[in-house]
């Protein structure tokens, strides 16, 4: 069952990745070029308070996003598991 | 997917405050509620907020040939429906417009409506409908899908209403046709992954905890 599940994604995966050889960039950036092409003349009256300085310090806190997620999961399950473990023994 | 920053004019910043406000903060005092009535819940609500964080962070290649990342709402929806989950998804998208200046804090309002209230919404009315009628793990990647997908709609909707392509609703009904193109269908097998992974997770934590499947299934 997780094996399907793993084949399944990589197969979707790939297949995505094959299909269009064209930049990958974000969608809000095409919805940014959207709103360029509606209101030319529409310019953000906010900016950011802090920016990444570069992509590589961007990735690295959507990488620690995704860490802090995981390892909260993964605690918790390992948690339920080892309790559900102690009740049964 | 969420509208950067300075991207809604002040008017409609305001406008999707107002509405998004409220609810966040029911929100913060249900969850408060849950542990109350049950100490075990806190780390359930922990579980539900670190999928957030883990799916929102994940920017995944698309048909369109563009990146986007799902939403990671629903298995807050499943396990405590949507007033929680606004306020979950207000964390994770005060993070995101603090750290990596992606959404804003102008548009946070906006982006709360649609990621943490009304496409959870939609995704919680359809899990109740067909809950108990079919298996937990199929009712998960139905409600998680549809949060998902739902809420790119209401992200172009919401940047219709602020760029009208001309007068009136014609000119806010031309414009969300656009945005939806951009969104829409790069969103639909983003949905998809996003409702098996919620599934999977969902499917194992009923699984691990024999209590629960009876506390989803009421």
């Amino acid at each position: 069952m997780k094996l399907k599940v793993i084949v399944l994604l990589t197969a979707i995966f790939f297949f995505v990745t094959i299909a269009a050889a064209e930049e990958w960039a974000g969608a809000d950036e095409k919805a940014e070029e959207v709103i360029g092409d509606i209101a030319p003349d529409y310019e953000p009256w906010f900016s950011p308070i802090f920016e990444p300085p570069s992509g590589e310090i961007e990735s690295l806190l959507f990488s620690l996003q995704a860490a802090i997620g995981s390892l909260i999961i993964g605690y918790i399950i390992g948690y339920y598991r080892g309790t559900r473990y102690a009740r049964n023994a | 997917m969420h509208i950067m920053e300075g991207f809604l004019p002040p008017f409609w910043a305001a406008v999707w405050y107002a509405f998004s406000l409220p609810i966040v903060g029911y929100g913060t005092y249900r969850a408060k509620k849950e542990i109350e009535k049950n100490p075990k819940n806190k780390s359930l609500l922990a579980v539900a907020a670190g999928f957030i964080f883990v799916l929102s962070a994940l920017k995944i290649p698309s048909v369109t040939g563009s990146c986007s990342h799902p939403t990671g709402t629903g298995i807050a929806v499943v396990l405590f429906g949507p007033a929680i989950t606004a306020f979950l998804s207000i964390i994770v998208l005060l993070y995101q417009a603090l750290l990596l200046a992606h959404g804003g804090l102008t548009t946070l309002g906006a982006n709360t409506a649609s990621m943490g209230i009304v496409g959870p919404f939609v995704g919680w009315l359809i899990y109740r409908a067909i809950k108990g009628k079919t298996s937990i793990k199929v009712s998960t990647f139905v409600a998680a899908a549809v949060a998902d997908w739902v809420t790119y709609v209401v992200t172009s909707i919401q940047l219709a209403l602020a760029f009208p392509a001309g007068a009136g609703v014609a000119g806010v009904i031309a414009s969300a046709t656009k945005f939806l193109a951009v969104f829409s269908v790069t969103q639909i097998p983003l949905a998809i992954i996003e409702g098996i992974v919620a599934a999977l997770l969902m499917g194992y934590l009923v699984q691990i905890r024999d209590d629960l499947s009876v506390e989803v299934a009421a």
